[in-house]
């Protein structure tokens, strides 16, 4: 089959993605911007999802007052548990434990990676599959467990294509959603192979890829010696663990291996059962305009005396990497109340027109920007300067984001952050990492200027009037503008003249 | 003559009576690049018996520095703002970015600042343009214009900002002659975007290329909008999409141009980037 010249064809195309990718990944964010934006193929894949998706969640809020409603309602419901999250998190460790969950802690991401390890090492384990996590991409958990000799296989679809293209997820949600039809069939024939051990044969029909990527995941979710998982949400109260997918791949994970990690962020507590509806009802239906998920998993503790099921050990690993500092920042502390449904990319002009890739983060979109640089092993904003002017504060993600969140706020806020070396708020270490390091000179300068002109009335009339005397001096081509528009021209005489000539009083009557 | 509040189901906010006279934030793209906007706006409201108040002291807003990080800077060119506006009547603004600014910004600029109340004030009395016609005003117009076709653009400030479509609408629906069209996505940003335009170049083009094509395919006359920057964003695009024969142009107006050459029966636009 591996002799054959259309496999062989294949297999170069797919090398070729791959090393494209790489390359990707190495440039600066403008020029990932750039390769995206001259991608027509990937360009058609991020417009069409972004309006499928846009269309499939307007269908199932007909009603705006009720959507407003809805969002009050889940606005209230996170801001509740973030105002007492360390008293939760302790609760939360209590009632897990008494279901006999082993709780960690990690602060940063390598103990995260650590601890989960160690729990393997201990158990012998070799391989492990995994269920859907954006914690463990953001700990980057497959490549740490693979240095140490560990298999890792992602088992949600689209994670899996990711992962056979040695590939990051462009989609919070849907982690594939870069890849076509057409890619994915080279994708499968050449990379994957059949528990037999054989090539997968070509098709680019969707239910035989499914059918084909099913039968392999079945095989490894049978004979793997350990579940990782992520968590949508962890309820303090009772002690469970509340994890919603659609393909089942979720429930083998954390139900058939002998051991099951599940690993989360910090912020993902909620104090009660009762919480769970005013979330549930938003998560899916934000996220893939569906009601409820196919599989909504309540998990609750390790298989009990006489029960037929279920591993004999479960762990929650609970990730800090920055949610604290988050939490103590009292501008950006809303950042903590995301529930990742990945709606507030699928409304942004800038994400449906550079894709996911393009941001070079775990995290894309616009909860990327604002979250990207607050964590602490992304590079903080020396790293992600330019992922956040990567906005035109449109607002379209405020708008979609089910739980409130005024992303077009924490954006502004980082900005502020990422170039003013002193702030007024909180102390030391509430600030984001690398906060001043997009201060250069030139600009503080020129804003600077720009203040001092703009303050004082007489020199802002002396400037605009100069620049409409001027008007015929103006350069045709003024920076990157004028490559796609024409050149604005000042008007002859400026407001302030004419309405001063026009005898428009300059104050009111008393 | 007082008028009943009216109250906006988007913005829940609630309008005075109809002022005798109102103070106009002319913003500073306008004073440079459209000034004969605000000459206009300031005719058409005076035709409904308000007087019109320009401060030769006003400047900017201060939203370029504010939305670049550069609060402190920001704050000290709106600081200006609130002595050029100071005196208690409504303040018109020409833009729904600037007027967001004043209106949504200002009390969070200068909270825990000596200023704070003032700049309270202020946002409490700033109105977009379209905002005071329709729901301050409530105004009837007659129109003496040709019958024609004007494309209308909401800027997402004023759209989600301001949360004043409707009033735009409104405004361009009190005109009889007037075909009011929307752009395919009607709702997705134009890539102006302020300092966005200058520090993403290339994505604010691909973004400004697709809108002006949803524009040209409108077929209009004109091209309305409250936001300057959108306009000459769009209408650059146009130009430039025009030049090389891609699509044909459209000239671009401020909305209270339009509706003051309408309202005279006078053909043409008189500025705009076209
Ligand atoms: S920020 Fe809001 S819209 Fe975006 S992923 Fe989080 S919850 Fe969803």
């Amino acid at each position: 089959m591996s002799n054959n010249p259309q496999f062989i064809e294949l297999k170069s195309v797919v090398d070729q993605e791959e090393h494209d990718f790489a390359d990707m990944q190495q440039r600066h964010f403008k020029v990932r911007a750039q390769m995206a934006l001259e991608n027509d193929t990937l360009r058609k894949s991020f417009r069409g999802a972004s309006d499928f998706l846009m269309g499939k969640r307007k269908a199932v809020f007909p009603d705006s007052d009720e959507l407003e409603a809805l969002r009050d309602r889940g606005e209230a419901a996170r801001q509740r548990s973030l105002s007492k999250l360390p008293e939760l998190l302790e609760q939360l460790e209590r009632s897990l434990t008494a279901n006999g969950v082993h709780v960690h802690w990690a602060e940063t991401a390598e103990q995260a990676n650590d601890v989960i390890h160690k729990i393997l090492e201990r158990r012998n384990a070799r391989t492990v599959v995994k269920g859907k996590s954006m914690v463990s991409e953001e700990i980057e958990l497959n490549h740490y467990l693979e240095q140490h000799g560990i298999e890792c296989l992602e088992s949600d679809m689209g994670e899996y294509l990711v992962q056979l293209g040695k590939e990051t997820p462009s989609h919070i949600i849907m982690p594939a959603i870069h890849k076509n039809k057409e890619q994915i069939a080279r994708l499968m024939h050449t990379r994957a192979t059949t528990p037999d051990g054989e090539a997968v044969p070509y098709t680019e029909d969707v239910d035989d890829l499914i059918g084909n990527a099913r039968a392999i995941l079945r095989e490894k979710f049978r004979t793997a010696d350990a579940g990782i998982s992520g968590v949508n949400m962890a309820i303090a109260e009772t002690g469970t663990l509340l994890l919603v997918e659609n393909e089942g791949n979720g429930r083998m994970c954390t139900t058939v291996p002998p051991v099951h990690i599940a690993i989360t962020g910090i912020e993902k507590v909620v104090e009660k059962l009762t919480d769970v509806p005013e979330l549930l009802t938003l998560l899916p239906r934000s996220a893939t305009g569906q009601i409820i998920t196919t599989y909504v998993n309540m998990i609750s503790g390790p298989r009990k005396e006489g029960e037929l099921d279920g591993p004999d050990e479960v762990h929650l690993v609970l990730l800090d990497n920055g949610r604290s500092r988050m939490f103590n920042h009292p501008e950006l502390k809303q950042t903590l109340q995301c529930i990742r449904c990945g709606a507030c990319m699928n409304h942004c002009p800038v994400y449906a027109r550079v894709g996911g890739h393009a941001y070079g983060s775990t995290y894309p979109g616009p909860i990327g920007q604002v979250v990207t640089p607050q964590l602490s092993s992304a590079g903080g904003l020396a790293e992600n300067g330019d992922m956040i002017n990567a906005c035109s504060l449109n607002g379209a993600c405020g708008e979609a984001c089910p739980v409130r969140i005024p992303l077009p706020d924490l954006i502004r806020n980082l900005r502020a952050e990422a170039v003013k070396p002193h702030r007024n708020v909180g102390v030391g270490d509430e600030r984001v990492p690398g906060a001043g390091t997009q201060r250069h000179l030139t600009e503080a300068l020129i804003w600077k200027g720009w203040s001092t002109v703009h303050k004082v009335p007489f020199l802002y009339r002396f400037s605009t009037n100069a620049l409409a005397m001027g008007r015929g001096l103006m350069p045709s081509k003024i920076g990157p503008w004028t490559e796609t528009r024409s050149t604005p021209k000042p008007a002859a005489k400026n407001l302030h003249q004419l309405a001063r000539a026009a005898g428009i009083p300059d104050q009111p009557d008393d | 003559m007082s008028q009943s509040p009216l109250v906006s189901s988007e913005s829940g906010r609630r309008y005075p009576d109809k002022p005798s006279q109102v103070y106009l934030l002319g913003t500073c793209l306008v004073d440079s690049f459209y000034p004969q906007a605000g000459m206009d706006a300031i005719e058409v409201i005076r035709a409904q018996g308000v007087e019109v108040v320009f401060p030769q002291s006003q400047t900017c807003c201060g939203q370029p520095a504010y939305n670049s990080g550069y609060e402190d800077e920001a704050r000290d060119v709106a600081r200006q703002q609130l002595e050029a506006f100071a005196k208690d009547i409504p303040v018109v603004v020409m833009m729904g970015s600037c007027a967001g600014m004043v209106h949504q910004e200002y009390p969070d600029l200068f909270a825990g600042y000596p200023e704070e109340a003032a700049a309270k004030a202020l946002a409490a009395r700033t109105y977009e343009f379209t905002e005071f016609m329709v729901s301050v005003l409530n105004v009837s117009l007659e129109d003496k214009g040709q019958t024609t076709k004007a494309a209308l653009h909401t800027s997402c400030s004023s759209r989600r900002g301001m949360k004043v479509a409707q009033q735009h609408k409104a405004l361009l629906g009190e005109l009889s002659g007037v075909r009011v069209v929307e752009p395919e996505r009607v709702t997705e940003c134009c890539g102006f975007g302020g300092t966005f335009a200058v520090k993403q170049p290339a994505i604010s083009a691909a973004m400004a290329d697709d809108k002006a094509r949803y524009m040209a395919a409108t077929d209009a006359d004109v091209i309305v909008s409250a936001d300057c920057g959108c306009l000459m964003n769009i209408g650059g695009t146009l130009d430039e999409l025009a030049r090389k024969g891609e699509c044909k142009s459209i000239p671009t107006e401020h909305i209270a141009s339009f509706v003051r050459r309408r309202l005279e029966g006078a053909e043409g636009t008189k500025e705009g980037q076209s």
